[in-house]
């Protein structure tokens, strides 16, 4: 069974791919994701703000605690060897392709153009083979248009694909007021790939504390359905490769993804609830399926439900919801 | 880098020591004691790098338990045949003295390198003088002095050559602090230049004399009268043959280097009248002045002694001008009861001989002095004012002292104090910082930019106050074109920098600065509304030196160019460009290629941020025109209240002030006994932000009182008629518990005092119900008017301390209403040591004996000029001591059994005079329980009547009973000390304290690391986690103190964590004193040493405790007698993994990068001895008393 795919211009050999996640911070478990069958691991998020508030708080602790008092010049061995920043992932990158055959896609969450083209440069030089870039951002000022948050996002691509050779992918979310022409201009903008979607932190409250609630769930198979409604729409459309990554938790989603068109899914909750082996026994159960289902590919049933391929291409129109909501009465 | 061919390089004394000596070596064995530490650091950091000796090999470097164990270590590597060292000082040198007459009669080749330092006497001291190495000088060892840092780099090396050759093991010492830590520039010594001193020959012949099964002997008999004389006598042709070889390794040191050494080296007039003798840095000093004396037609010399030990007679001899009329002999030691120092006994001694053997024509007039002590200033002044007391002829005072005031037995010699040495070759600079603001390391980075990039030569050395939250430094840097032999400090500054506006109040820093010097100062104030700011003597000194005032608000700047708080690289910036030490627009270049250089691995960003700092400093440098006239009339911050106790006055301010070295020998305590509590008149003001109370959000909890480190929120609970009186803005609520009324409550912040932690923030569990983002407790600034703070202290302090038996002691809500009998120390901000001994003041601080060992605890608890360790109304309050870092165990069980003892005699005195007394009045006090506090003060009031019925009792046993009767309220006796001494040095000791069954109190405060001296390793140290000494990660386990103890029985256990439960180390503190038997507490201590904001403290003691990696137990044995299981587990199972916890700290996180792959398996390794240590007490938590050990 030939379950290899192409993603943004990188050969997988199987289309489940590891989306960013804490557990790629060690690469030992990298190594695993790799011999349970990960088509690409795509790193843990590198957030800008993060890198510049640890370098800070070091900054702190190290000047805190340097020549303080006579006894004591300072307290912490090896700090010159000590990577800051950026430089511990970079290192991570590092030791994971020289540990992995399969690509190795970091993932970058910047806050300014410096931080983007910066960061973009330093995972490529490190010798990522992809880069995703993960723009996680809440419009809340009231005063900012739809035309600038646009042309942020859009700004973003145009740097760091002016700063890196390496493919980018781009992470991105549901709510723009034309998510389809959208795609369409950050994939002229350079976008190799579109990940759909970004879950955003979206609080609850506490009413007995009056306090945030912070807690984050694993997404759910239900969740799967605003991804798949956009996948199958852009697949033919807009000439980028896509990626699916919510609500993963087994080979279901995985077929129900590239049916609508994604060239791979990704997951990380599903790892997190049953390991990372279990990577194995959803490439099995995809094979299981493309046996019974007698596609000897992936590309044979990539797409076959998208919007191009079905024969009634407004179900995923508003004709549709009008159906369904007919049919409730 | 080089220059002129020369390897040079800015470093201080004991990077110049550890350079040679770890390139010569094959294994060190150590124990870290200041200042001789980092010598030992850096050898356990390059090992740790690969970095080789001179034979291609990795010296072997091993942390011991202490001195005597670094000792025995080296004993056994050198009788094993490696080229094995130590690095050492003051007490440490102390314990290493049985081995080391071993090793010297052993004729056994070594070299200890000593950073010298004073012995703790009447009270410790970590500065430099020679006391130890004098101590040490009865050993056998050859004893080889520096004056210098290029010395100290140097005699390294012959010190090395000369012990393979001569056999006699060396002691190479130079000046702790003075030259161990001031930062010079100096030619290094390359691998080849160090190979032709070292010939393989030399080492062939140690390794031929180890032990070795393949050619056995016996080496350490034992020896009867019969032979041991004899044998004692067999070295002696080898010590001969010493100073002839030394002398020859000079002689081939200088072929090599052109740098010249004699063993007694002379400078000064050839046909000098007047020598002093010398040995350590003193002599550059006295060198030095010896040239301006001639310079104006006088006939001095110098003769300084770099050999002691053996001492030469011919050499000396030799060296000294046959002119010579009078002799002074200066030793930086004190030997009570001599006739005279070792210095100057030997040199009697040999001008004695010189005379019998007619190498000595006439005897000259010789007197001895002592100077120096402690690292107390030695200055040309002082040198002249020697040199004119020579002149004296037979009237010069003998036995003088310099440099201070001995009012008593008028010791001391008196001197011109504006006597100085021509320094206009130098440009000298001064810098006002604080510890945490990074004053000192960018002077240290200042000292290194010119010194190895620039021809000219460069000087610095630190002065700190005692404190370690906001600790004063003072930076002394010169720089000239020539090398700079200057050991003391700058008086007379070209460039003074305040790196903080709030010291122009406190501290008179422009006494030190010369007429027309830059005096450049960090203000929040524009250049046009600083002048109004300054108190009037700064004005004053301002216009009548004529000084060029510049200005800087380095804080905004900082803000501005995002490098938030990180002042110094500004100041460092305004240095350069105003001081003249290098032209400006080279000086700025410098620095920039300097922060390249650092920054360059981090990014261009990085960088550019740094360079945009430096023109932003420029661009905001302002000189301010000085008008013509002081117009201020404030003046300098009183140092002390006007109510404080005259001792406080005359004495402590005077220290306090930076003036201690004007206090006269009259003033001083003359068996180290100081009064309790003086912290409090010592308003340090170190914390603009301190905590607000908001009394309507408050829930009067008391958890905030509880935590903070430095006493300064107290709780009260009182009649609210006592408001009648309170003064404006006086804060109160109406008291929360039931059966209260008309009662008020008070939480008090004593905001001078506060170090602005945030720890009673973040442990307050109140917010404010409409805006949560206010707490009860809230981080506010200050309040500008003095004044009215201390109103509201004075008010809530004439308000009455609470009934201690109306309170309830087994809650912290209740704790909170007892006064807390240490206050305000100099612990670091968020300390996570004080709350425990704060809260041990307040439960038993009436009744409390502390032994404390030597260590933070000792140096915040004890360190002069001001003690926080108080006392009541009442005036009881602990009595506290330290002995030693070793013996701390001991030293507390002594206490116990005085008690002990003296609670016997009295109950006998009492039952003999119980017809005087009364019988039942006797019984009453002889059977009366002491458990509970209503007992206590029931017995106080016992023994008042007793101590006024025994007055009027004209009787031998009455005076006997008077004596000791006090001893009859219940004395709590605790031993406190950190790890260091309890896991580690004084492990021995503790041990035996705890198994003799006596009832003593152990207070172990964990903090996992050597905290006072730098973070070094103890056993305490976690696996995983890296420390020095264990840079690759703790591979061992951390010892389980507490099971070792639980072994015995009867032996109460408890592991605490108040961040993460205070109720648990409520209990157990009260349990642990109400056993009538030996208990141990080990107390977890959030640390700067861990490596995070200590605002974050209790929750990483919660997560210690919540990851299982601290689990809070008890075993208590009074349980077991009562056939009840003793072993209480006090934690529930872990909720966390070992990492969630540990990757939060430096301490762990910072192996991930740079031993990532032994953080891996480490972290793996320290889970599972977590897991397996969990299991354990969880088991031991469900058995049976029988299952434990039975006691009687």
């Amino acid at each position: 069974m030939d379950l290899r795919t192409t993603y943004m211009g990188l050969n997988l050999r199987s289309p489940i791919v590891v989306s960013a996640c804490t557990l790629s911070e060690e690469v030992g478990n990298i190594v695993q994701m790799e011999d349970a069958g990960a088509g690409a691991v795509v790193l843990f998020s590198l957030f800008e703000e993060q890198v510049k508030k640890e370098a800070a708080q070091y900054e702190t602790i190290v000047r805190t605690t340097s020549n303080l008092f006579a006894e004591a010049s300072d307290f912490f061995p090896d700090l010159d060897l000590y990577h800051k920043g950026s430089d511990q992932y970079l290192e991570n990158i590092r030791r994971a392709k020289e540990r992995v055959q399969i690509p190795v896609i970091a993932s970058l969450n910047g806050t300014t153009n410096e931080g983007w083209i910066h960061y973009a440069r330093q995972m490529e030089q490190a010798g990522a083979d992809g880069l995703e870039i993960n723009i996680f951002f809440i419009p809340g000022d009231v005063h900012l248009s739809t035309a600038a948050v646009e042309h942020r996002y859009l700004n973003i691509i145009d740097e760091v694909k002016n700063t890196v050779k390496i493919p980018v992918a781009v992470k991105l979310n549901p709510y723009f007021s034309a998510m389809g022409n959208m795609a369409k201009r950050m994939q002229e903008y350079g976008a190799n790939a579109l990940v759909l979607f970004n879950r955003f932190y979206q609080p609850d409250f506490d009413i007995n504390k009056l306090s945030l609630l912070h807690d984050l769930h694993f997404s759910e198979p239900a969740e799967i359905k605003l991804p798949l409604l956009w996948i199958a729409l852009l697949y033919g459309r807009v000439p980028v490769s896509l990626a699916a990554t919510t609500g993963v938790q087994s080979a279901i989603e995985v077929i129900k993804y590239i049916l609508a068109g994604a060239d791979v899914a990704m997951t990380a909750s599903a790892l997190y609830k049953n390991g990372i082996g279990y990577l194995k026994t959803m490439n099995k159960e995809l094979e299981a399926w493309m046996l019974t289902r007698e596609f000897d590919s992936i590309d044979a049933f990539k797409g076959v439900m998208s919007q191009q391929h079905i024969s009634d291409p407004t179900s995923y129109e508003r004709a549709n919801y009008i159906r369904i909501l007919e049919s409730r009465k | 880098m080089p220059v002129n061919n020369k390897q040079i390089a800015t470093i201080d004394g004991n990077e110049a020591a550890a350079h040679v000596a770890y390139r010569v070596n094959e294994v060190c064995a150590i124990y870290p004691i200041t200042p001789s530490s980092n010598m030992a650091e850096l050898a356990d950091e390059w090992s740790a790098k690969g970095i080789k000796n001179i034979w291609g090999n990795v010296p072997d470097v091993i942390e011991m338990q202490s001195e005597g164990g670094a000792a025995g270590t080296v004993h056994g590597a050198l009788q094993t045949g490696a080229l094995t060292t130590t690095f050492t000082a003051s007490q440490g040198l102390m314990l290493m003295l049985p081995n080391m007459y071993k090793i010297a009669g052993e004729l056994t080749a070594t070299v200890f390198h000593i950073a010298a330092r004073s012995l703790a006497a009447q009270g410790l001291s970590i500065f430099g003088d020679h006391q130890d190495v004098m101590a040490a000088r009865t050993t056998g060892f050859a004893i080889l002095g520096s004056a210098s840092v290029q010395e100290a780099h140097d005699l390294a090396l012959i010190a090395q050559a000369a012990t393979l050759r001569s056999r006699i093991p060396f002691m190479h010492f130079f000046d702790g602090f003075r030259t161990s830590h001031e930062v010079n520039k100096l030619e290094l010594l390359t691998d080849e230049q160090v190979k032709k001193m070292i010939p393989d020959e030399f080492v062939f012949a140690h390794r031929s004399r180890a032990m070795n099964p393949d050619h056995p002997f016996i080496r350490g008999t034992a020896q009867n009268p019969d032979v041991y004389f004899q044998s004692r006598e067999t070295v002696n042709s080898f010590y001969d043959a010493t100073p002839l070889i030394v002398e020859n390794m000079m002689r081939e040191f200088e072929e090599l280097t052109g740098r010249k050494y004699e063993l007694f080296q002379y400078s000064g007039a050839p046909d000098a009248k007047y020598v002093t003798v010398i040995i350590g840095s003193g002599g550059e000093t006295v060198a030095e002045t010896v040239k301006a004396l001639n310079a104006s037609g006088e006939k001095t010399g110098v003769i300084q002694v770099r050999l002691y030990r053996p001492f030469s007679v011919e050499h000396f001899l030799t060296a000294l001008p046959g002119s010579v009329e009078s002799i002074a002999v200066l030793d930086r030691t004190k030997e009570s009861g001599a006739n005279g120092e070792p210095l100057y006994q030997d040199i009697l001694a040999a001008l004695v001989e010189g005379l019998q053997w007619g190498t000595l024509s006439k005897f000259p007039n010789v007197t001895g002095g002592r100077y120096g002590l402690s690292s107390k200033e030695f200055t040309p002044a002082m040198v002249k004012g020697i040199y004119d007391e020579m002149v004296k002829g037979k009237q010069a005072k003998n036995h003088f002292t310099i440099g201070i005031n001995d009012d008593v037995t008028h010791t001391s010699l008196a001197y011109d104090e504006s006597f100085t040495l021509d320094e206009s070759e130098w440009r000298q600079a001064l810098f006002f910082g604080l510890g945490a603001d990074g004053t000192v390391g960018a002077n240290k980075n200042s000292i290194k930019i010119i010194g190895e990039n620039t021809e000219l030569f460069a000087q610095g050395y630190f002065v700190y106050d005692s404190k370690k939250s906001g600790a004063r430094t003072v930076s002394h840097l010169r720089f000239g074109p020539h090398p700079i032999r200057a050991p003391y400090l700058i008086t007379r500054a070209d460039f003074i920098a305040c790196h903080q506006f709030n010291f122009t109040e406190k501290v008179e820093m422009l006494d030190f600065i010369k007429p027309g010097g830059t005096f450049l100062l960090n203000s929040p104030y524009s250049k046009e509304a600083v002048w109004d700011q300054l108190p009037g003597n700064v004005q004053k000194q301002i216009i009548d030196k004529k000084l060029l005032f510049y200005i800087i608000d380095a804080t905004n700047v900082a803000r501005d160019t995002g490098m938030s708080g990180r002042i110094n690289t500004i100041m460092q910036t305004c240095f350069f460009a105003l001081s003249g030490v290098l032209p400006k627009e080279e000086a700025i270049e410098q620095i920039k290629h300097a922060i390249e250089k650092t920054y360059s691995k981090k990014g261009k960003a990085v960088v550019e941020q740094n360079f945009k700092a430096v023109d932003a400093a420029l661009e905001h440098l302002f000189e301010v025109k000085v008008p013509a006239k002081a117009s201020s009339v404030s003046g300098m911050l009183a140092v002390v209240g006007n109510d404080a106790p005259a001792f406080v006055k005359e004495v402590t301010a005077m220290m306090m002030s930076g003036h201690g070295d004007e206090l006269p020998v009259s003033k001083m305590s003359q068996d180290g006994t100081y009064p309790s509590g003086t912290t409090k008149w010592e308003k340090r003001n170190i914390s603009d932000q301190v905590p607000a109370w908001d009394p309507d959000t408050c829930i009067q909890c008391g958890n905030c009182a509880y935590v903070c480190p430095h006493s300064v929120i107290r709780a009260k609970f009182y009649h609210e008629g006592f408001l009648k009186k309170a003064p404006e803005g006086f804060q109160s609520a109406p008291i929360n518990s039931r059966g209260f009324p008309e009662t008020k409550y008070t939480l008090q912040i004593y905001a001078e005092d506060c170090t602005g932690c945030n720890l009673c923030v973040e442990v307050c569990p109140a917010a404010n119900p409409t805006d949560r983002s206010i707490k009860a407790i809230n981080m506010a600034d200050k309040e500008p008017d003095v004044e009215k703070i201390r109103k509201g202290i004075r008010f809530f302090e004439d308000l009455p301390w609470n009934n201690r038996s109306e309170i309830n002691f087994s809650t912290v809500h209740g704790a909170q209403f007892l006064e807390p009998l240490f206050e305000f120390s100099g612990a670091c901000a968020g300390c996570g040591e004080t709350p425990y001994l704060k809260l041990l003041s307040q439960l038993f601080g009436d009744r409390l004996l502390v032994a404390n060992a030597t260590g933070c605890s000792s140096i915040y608890g004890g360190n002069l000029p001001t003690t926080p360790w108080t006392m009541n109304a009442a005036g009881q309050g602990p009595a506290w001591s330290n002995s030693l870092f070793e013996d701390n165990a001991e030293f507390g069980l002594g206490m116990r059994i005085t008690a002990d003892q003296q609670v016997a005699m009295a109950g006998g005195l009492l039952k003999q005079l119980a017809p005087q007394l009364g019988e039942a009045f006797v019984n009453d006090i002889l059977n009366a329980p002491q458990l509970q506090e209503s007992e206590i003060a029931e017995q106080r009031k016992r023994i008042n009547e007793l101590k006024e019925k025994l007055a009027n009792i004209p009787d031998a046993t009455a005076k006997h009973l008077l004596s000791v009767c006090e001893q009859l309220v219940h004395r709590s006796v605790w031993l406190v000390g950190g790890d260091g001494w309890a896991y580690d040095i004084g492990y021995g000791g503790l041990d035996h304290a705890l198994a003799s069954g006596r009832n003593i109190n152990v207070l172990v405060l964990d903090t996992e690391v050597y905290s006072n001296t730098g973070g070094q390793s103890s056993k305490s140290t976690p696996t995983a986690a890296s420390a020095k000494f264990a840079s690759a990660g703790k591979r061992g386990g951390k010892k389980d103190l507490a099971m070792q103890a639980v072994s015995y029985g009867n032996v109460y256990v408890a592991r605490i964590a108040f961040g993460a439960n205070p109720q648990q180390t409520l209990l157990a503190m009260r349990e642990a004193e109400a056993y009538n038997g030996p208990s141990l507490i080990l107390a977890y201590s959030h640390c700067i040493a861990h490596g995070y904001d200590l605002k974050d403290g209790l929750t990483q003691q919660h997560n210690a405790v919540a990851s299982g990696y601290w689990p809070l137990m008890r075993y208590n044995p009074v349980l077991r007698k009562k056939k009840q299981n003793p072993f209480i587990l006090d934690s529930t199972r872990p909720v966390m993994p070992l990492k969630e916890f540990a990757y939060k700290e430096l301490r762990y996180k910072v192996l991930t990068q740079t031993h990532p792959t032994e953080a891996e398996e480490l972290m793996v390794l320290a889970q599972e001895m977590l897991n397996q240590r969990w299991k354990n007490y969880e088991e031991l938590a469900t058995k049976t008393a029988s299952d434990f050990v039975p006691i009687a």
